[in-house]
């Protein structure tokens, strides 16, 4: 872990930031290409789009943030706990309004 | 779990003080309150996505174009600002400073073209009190942009600092919390794009 942790330390390449910036833009554009010249029904577009926004942001987490870096668990739970509140807060709120319509 | 110093070698310079990593760690739980935030205006938007009160849609104001561009700038200045962070760890001043700049250049050009996104739709007749939905676009996306705003004045300031203090345990820690703040936006901006502009609009073109 030591030598893995800040293996990139000593790299010459940022090559972590480099994929990630490459998996963003192929996964924005892939967003765009499905909603604007796939026909899938709409269903399908919002799970796939949402699914492709929720990667990308595990990409920024990850390969920019350094979420995972150092044996810092404490910082991975506080943020997943954040995101579970944020999803149960937008799929409830969808849920809660939609089941009276 | 084991603390940062019991690493022996190889520590960033922002994590190099205990008071760093407790701050840094600090600010995780800042970002995650953020992520709830946002949720919040994201449910209201979502709940309002028909409630155009008979008036225009988002399909047919929303100008892709230039939303598409602002999306590319953001994604590209997270980019340059996770390099900004991989210099300063290599201790490169002047590298660190070249990309911390191009980063503000493109958060700034990210905001003037949000601005005038603002105005058109303004212009074409949709304000914030036209209807919920757009009152719920202009408040989720105002905020985001309120948000990139203030990014670019403490990003602004803490550059001021490093230049004139140059690369020290401080310096680092609050240029690598600017840029998790700077990267936590862009995030948010990858939801506002799909949500609002394809969801809230574009899937029925």
């Amino acid at each position: 872990m030591t030598e893995k942790a800040f293996s990139e330390h000593q790299e010459y390449f940022p090559w972590k930031q480099i994929l990630g910036f490459c998996l963003s833009i192929i996964l924005t554009v892939l967003a765009l290409l499905v909603t604007f010249f796939m026909s899938y029904s709409r269903e399908t577009t919002i799970v796939v789009i949402v699914a492709l926004a929720s990667f990308q942001l595990l990409v920024q987490l990850i390969m920019f943030m350094h979420l995972n870096e150092l044996e810092k668990s404490f910082q991975i739970a506080v943020v997943s706990y954040g995101a579970t509140v944020a999803i149960i807060v937008v799929a409830g709120t969808i849920w809660i309004m939609e089941s009276g319509m | 779990m084991k603390s940062i110093n019991d690493y022996p070698a190889n520590i960033p310079p922002e994590y190099e003080e205990e008071e760093g990593q407790i701050k840094i760690f600090g600010f995780w739980i800042f970002l995650a309150a953020e992520l709830v935030l946002f949720s919040c205006l994201f449910a209201t938007y979502l709940v309002y996505l028909d409630r155009t009160a008979s008036g225009p849609t988002g399909t047919e104001i929303f100008e892709y174009p230039g939303v598409i561009i602002q999306t590319f700038l953001l994604l590209t200045s997270s980019f340059t600002s996770s390099i900004g962070i991989f210099e300063l760890r290599r201790k490169n001043k002047l590298r660190v400073l070249i990309w911390m700049g191009i980063t503000l250049l493109l958060g700034i050009s990210f905001l003037g073209m949000e601005i005038k996104e603002f105005a058109t739709y303004i212009e074409e007749g949709v304000s914030i009190s036209t209807s919920a939905f757009w009152s719920s676009f202009y408040i989720l996306v105002g905020t985001h942009g309120a948000h990139v705003t203030f990014g670019i004045i403490w990003m602004s300031i803490v550059l001021i600092h490093f230049i004139r203090k140059g690369i020290n345990p401080t310096t680092s820690r609050k240029l690598f919390v600017a840029s998790l703040y700077w990267h936590f936006l862009d995030a948010v901006w990858i939801f506002v794009i799909t949500g609002v502009y394809l969801i809230g609009g574009g899937i029925n073109l």
